[in-house]
Parts: structure tokens; C-alpha cells; sequence
């Protein structure tokens, strides 16, 4: 029976089925509550997560977003129950921290993580194609670096423990938040009064999808990085139909919830209308994602069935957030004023780290071209 | 002239450009080794996508695939 199911969720119509519950579900936690456009958005949540931690100050854009918990925790159980629960650690984990960071550093340039991307283009946000392609493009300088021989080395199997600690994690950051703690009137957590990190879903509900889809994409290894890199490398549709289903259940959820806007690039909800910097930022994640072998959910995911590596790369991206956060490296939206458009976008510092980032993925990608030794 | 890969500890895309490689090459039977069933069922789908045969052993946690031309 589990290997019957094994192969059901690792077939073409297995990965549909979590694609179509992401597109079906992201919406509705909108509709739940969740910020415009941002039903579910890994690097945004990781970054809200970083804000009530107190590791970054923007008092706006701080909450322990249960959904994160969740997809930590939902791999968790899917990989015991299917006995996948494996800990494995020791492939180059600076690198995928620094990778980590820089990946949240561009995805905060374009204002979402891929998946956002795809959620706000079926929301009729036209800037996520710029974002798309952007995504795109760094993903083709991965797949090249990856056929150049670029390689970050074997991952070893450890400790049980080690592949409990992200799990363990998460479940004092559900703790943290169910109990409200707060250490004083300036200690954390800090928890948004205003402004997207104010706008959440009943944190049980957003806790259950999250095991839901956390559940769901362990079985299938749902990846959107996965998904274009794999048909760039080897015209591999699989992973992509994934994204074909997400794409087309969240349009139809959108428009029937009444969430699709005419689809335009200025003033959408939570982005900004500046092209080059949508399209430098996701070519920064793609890059970072595709030479760290996953997107940023994939990473929970991985983190979640006991690979200290992603765990590396989760804490690099709550990191980066922080960073991003701390030195106004991320964009701020367009706005209205006085019915005068402003366009809204990077500061002259987020620019230089977003070329300085892609540099150093370049410089990552030419240098780590091991041979795969024992 | 049988070939083995040792994809053991490889992350995502790793055992799939190894196989690749090795099934380029020709050298068949071809042994691949992997450790978790995320590889496992991308070499296997890589395999059958290429129109081979492949039969799948475990051993202690770590699966044996071998990759073999049909018929």
C-alpha cells in the first residue's frame, strides 16, 4: 500500500494533485485573511518570521506565519510514515547559507519567492512575468554552471537528532506564538499592529495547510525551481506540470473569490512596476536557488524529512531577511499619492546587492566545480 | 563492459546527470547507487524516459538501480 502510494504521488498526476492543492489553497487563505496576492509566499512569511524574532525592525512586515511551521512539520510526518525520514548533513553548508541569503536578498528586490511569483501573475499581476522571467533566466546560468561539472559535494548520513533540529525549531516558533510570549515592552516578539504582517489567517487554519501542502510536496517533491531547471537540463516536463496545475486552479480560485484584478503592472497589490530590478531580483534567486538544488519551499520541505543542508539554507534565507531588512536592501510597493503614481523599488543600496549578489553566485558557480569524490 | 554510478549523498539533479552521462556512454548494464527515494524515482523516470529497463534493489536504506537495454 505505501509503495502503491509512493507511486501514485511520484507519478505525473501525484505532483497535479499538489500543485492544484497549492493553487486551490493559497487563494483561500487569502480569502482567510492572508495579505493581498501573498495567500502563501516562503521567502515573505521567512522574512515576517525574521521580523518577530526581532532580527530585522520593519515594524510592518513582523509575524510567526504558522504556514512555515507547517510545511516543516508536514514533511516531517509524510517522511516517517513513509519511513524517508533520513538525516544527512555536510555538503558545503556556507555555501548554502550565503546562498540562502542572497536568494532572500533578491526575492525581497522583486517582493515574492517564486511561488508568490506565480500567485500574483494568476491574480493578474503582470510584474510576476518580468519576476518570471527574471526566475527564468537565473535558473538557465544554474543549468549551465550544473553541466559545466558545478557541484557543492556529497551530504552524509548523521545523527538522527541533527534531522530533528528544524522540526524542533519550528515547533518552539508555534509555541512562541500560540502563547503570545513577549519578553517586554521592546522584546520580542514583535508582532505587526499594521500592514501586511497584521493581515493573517486564523493561525490553526494557516497551520493545518501548511501540514496539508507540507505533507503533499514531501510526497511529490513539488519544486518551481525544480520545474524549470528540469526542462532547461533535460526537457523534463514532470516537475512543470506541477506548476501548470497550481497556475490554473489559482486563476480559477481567484476569479470565482472575486480576487482577479485586470491585469496591469501599476499599483497591484504588495509589488512595485519597476522592470529592471522585478527582473535582476528573481534572476539573483533563480541562481541562488538552482545552485543550492531547490526552491525556498523545497528547502522547508527537505529540511522537514531531515537534510541539515536545506535547514542551512532556510536559516541563511531568515538571515538574509533580516539583512535585507536592516540595510533597506528590499523594495517598497508603488503608491498612490495625491493621485500622483509612484513607482515604487529598489534603494540605490538594494541595487548594488543585488549586481554585488549575482556576482558572487557567478563566482560561486565557476569556482565549486569538484569532482564527485568518495 | 557493465558502468556503476555512485550517486550516494548527491543532491537533486546530481544522480540524474551522472545517469545521463553514464547512459551516454554506453556501457551497459549500468549500475547507479543512490540513498534517498527522491533520487531513486528521478533516475528511474530518467531511465524509463530513455526507453530502458530499470530493476531496483534496497539494501540497508540505499538503493542499487540497474539500468539495463530492453529486450
Amino acid at each position: 500500500m505505501s509503495e502503491k502510494l509512493t507511486r501514485f504521488f511520484a507519478s505525473r498526476w501525484g505532483i497535479i494533485v499538489a500543485g492544484a492543492a497549492i493553487g486551490l489553497l493559497a487563494p483561500l487563505l487569502q480569502k482567510w485573511g492572508n495579505p493581498p496576492n501573498m495567500g502563501i509566499c516562503v521567502a515573505c512569511f521567512e522574512r515576517d518570521i525574521a521580523g518577530a524574532l526581532g532580527l530585522h525592525r520593519a515594524a510592518v512586515v513582523q509575524y510567526i506565519r504558522p504556514e512555515i511551521i507547517g510545511f516543516v512539520l508536514g514533511a516531517t510526518i509524510a517522511a516517517l510514515l513513509f519511513r524517508e525520514f533520513k538525516a544527512r548533513a555536510g555538503s558545503a553548508p556556507i555555501v548554502r547559507f550565503v546562498l540562502g541569503m542572497l536568494a532572500m536578498i533578491g526575492a525581497l528586490a522583486f517582493l515574492g519567492c517564486p511561488w508568490r511569483a506565480l500567485l500574483r501573475f494568476s491574480a493578474g499581476d503582470l510584474n510576476a512575468v518580468v519576476g518570471l522571467v527574471g526566475l527564468t533566466l537565473g535558473i538557465a546560468i544554474g543549468v549551465w554552471f550544473l553541466k559545466n561539472g558545478y557541484n557543492l559535494g556529497r551530504a552524509h548520513r548523521t545523527h538522527t537528532a541533527v534531522g530533528w533540529i528544524m522540526p524542533v525549531i519550528m515547533l518552539i516558533l508555534l509555541l512562541l506564538l500560540v502563547f503570545q510570549v513577549k519578553t517586554g515592552e521592546n522584546g520580542a516578539l514583535f508582532l505587526s499592529t499594521e500592514g501586511p504582517g497584521s493581515l493573517h489567517a486564523f493561525w490553526l487554519i494557516s497551520l493545518v495547510v501548511g501540514l496539508v501542502i507540507g505533507f503533499l510536496a514531501q510526497r511529490t517533491r513539488f519544486c518551481t525551481m525544480g520545474s524549470i531547471r528540469d526542462v532547461i537540463l533535460m526537457g523534463d516536463t514532470h516537475l512543470i506540470s506541477g506548476v501548470g496545475a497550481l497556475v490554473v486552479v489559482a486563476v480559477i480560485t481567484n476569479l470565482v473569490l472575486g480576487q482577479f484584478r485586470t491585469p496591469a503592472f501599476f499599483g497591484q497589490p504588495i509589488a512595485h512596476s519597476s522592470h529592471l530590478w522585478n527582473l535582476l531580483g528573481m534572476t539573483l534567486a533563480g541562481l541562488a536557488f538552482a545552485l543550492a538544488g531547490g526552491c525556498p519551499g523545497r528547502q522547508l520541505f527537505l529540511a522537514g524529512e531531515g537534510d541539515g543542508d536545506a535547514a542551512v539554507f532556510v536559516l541563511g534565507m531568515i538571515t538574509g531577511a533580516g539583512i535585507s531588512h536592516n540595510f533597506t536592501l528590499a523594495s517598497s510597493p508603488d503608491k498612490l499619492v495625491e493621485g500622483v503614481r509612484q513607482v515604487g523599488g529598489l534603494t540605490p543600496y538594494g541595487m548594488a546587492a543585488v549586481v554585488l549578489g549575482l556576482i558572487f553566485c557567478l563566482i560561486i558557480g565557476f569556482t565549486m566545480r569538484q569532482k564527485v569524490e568518495g | 563492459m557493465a558502468s556503476k554510478v555512485d550517486a550516494r549523498g548527491l543532491s537533486c539533479p546530481q544522480p540524474v546527470i551522472l545517469t545521463r552521462g553514464a547512459i551516454r556512454e554506453g556501457n551497459f548494464p549500468i549500475e547507479v547507487w543512490v540513498d534517498t527515494v527522491t533520487s531513486r524515482e528521478n533516475v528511474r523516470r530518467a531511465a524509463e524516459k530513455a526507453g530502458l529497463a530499470v530493476d531496483v534493489q534496497e539494501m540497508n536504506g540505499e538503493f542499487k538501480l540497474t539500468i539495463r537495454r530492453k529486450g
